[in-house]
């Protein structure tokens, strides 16, 4: 009986910790960005910036998210320039999105560089996330 | 009766011990050439879970086989301009992922096709594409345009894993070839 009590336990608190470890490392990047003054993130915000078209020069003269990740975030991206798929973005369909917050800020810092030639300011990076965490 | 039981207790004993060791040694053996004829006609496979993470998330990771030592050391001094993507890595990552693309570069290694990699480039060039290698550019001068560049499922001569389909693991022989919309490549 006991033991059946344990594994009960055991398989309800498995789902917990993922959505727990999901939204601690989300948790604790906007409270950062918060720290910096992107007080409020705002999915919608982020949406449109993730659509947004940056020109740029080079191989790939307009450049955006969507150009490697597509505009559907449950969907299988495809790099530009190298074809290697790229899988789903958002967490609902892709448990292992957003669990690690220097993965996350080692991509924010490549890929803003790329799409936009900058970095990116807390505000957007807080943005992104919440879009990404949650697509409208 | 106890001479007899101690001696089937014996044979038993070296039937049980002796069976598994013949096996595994047939496996072993097995094994060792199929080691033997890789190393003898291709490279090393990538193992490292670092480099695998940190490179093959944008491309295929390339085996640390196809290029020397100072090749890499080059290529890895400017990951901020990575053929036109920033690549960037922390300190660390960076230090760990150059020792192992040196430690297993094509002048370290015994691998064959190491060696061709190794003996096409001159002691004074350090070439940072593999594609520009005289090795690679004999072992692909028949292949035309139309199914690479011209071939929406390839694109680029530099994506490997679109038609060596075992790449990764440094098989490049021509048995694993498979040319996306044009089949199998017999040389």
């Amino acid at each position: 009986m006991k033991i059946h009590i344990l594994i009960a336990a055991l398989v309800i608190s498995i789902p917990a910790d993922f959505v727990q470890a999901e939204s601690a490392a989300v948790d604790s990047l906007l409270q950062n960005y918060a720290a910096q003054g992107a007080a409020t993130a705002d999915a919608e915000r982020g949406k449109r910036m993730w659509e947004e078209k940056f020109n740029r020069d080079g191989e790939f003269p307009e450049r955006s998210c969507a150009s490697c990740h597509t505009q559907d975030l449950t969907r299988t991206g495809i790099h530009v320039k190298t074809n290697k798929e790229i899988k789903p973005m958002t967490p609902s369909v892709n448990p292992k999105r957003l669990t690690d917050s220097k993965k996350i800020e080692k991509w924010f810092k490549r890929n803003c560089k790329w799409t936009l030639g900058r970095e990116c300011t807390a505000l957007e990076k807080a943005d992104f996330l919440a879009y990404i965490n949650k697509p409208s | 009766m106890k001479a007899t039981l101690a001696v089937t207790a014996v044979i038993f004993t070296l039937g049980f011990v002796t069976i598994p060791v013949v096996w595994s040694d047939g496996d072993f053996r097995w094994k060792e050439m199929e080691e033997y004829e890789h190393r003898s006609t291709d490279v090393a496979a990538v193992e490292n879970p670092v480099y695998k993470e940190e490179c093959g998330s944008c491309h295929m990771a390339y085996p640390p086989g196809l290029l020397p030592a100072r090749s890499w050391t080059k290529m890895m001094a400017g990951l901020e301009d990575h053929f036109g993507d920033d690549a960037e890595l922390d300190p660390d990552t960076h230090k760990a992922i150059i020792r192992f693309l040196v430690e297993n570069s094509a002048d370290q290694s015994d691998y064959r096709r190491s060696r061709k990699f190794s003996q096409s480039i001159g002691s004074n060039d350090a070439p940072i594409r593999i594609s520009d290698t005289s090795y690679f550019r004999h072992e692909h001068d028949e292949i035309p345009d139309r199914m690479v560049t011209g071939n929406t499922k390839v694109k680029n001569i530099s994506q490997c894993d679109a038609c060596h389909t075992d790449a990764e693991r440094g098989a490049f022989n021509e048995h694993d070839i498979y040319i996306p919309g044009y089949g199998r490549w017999d040389d």
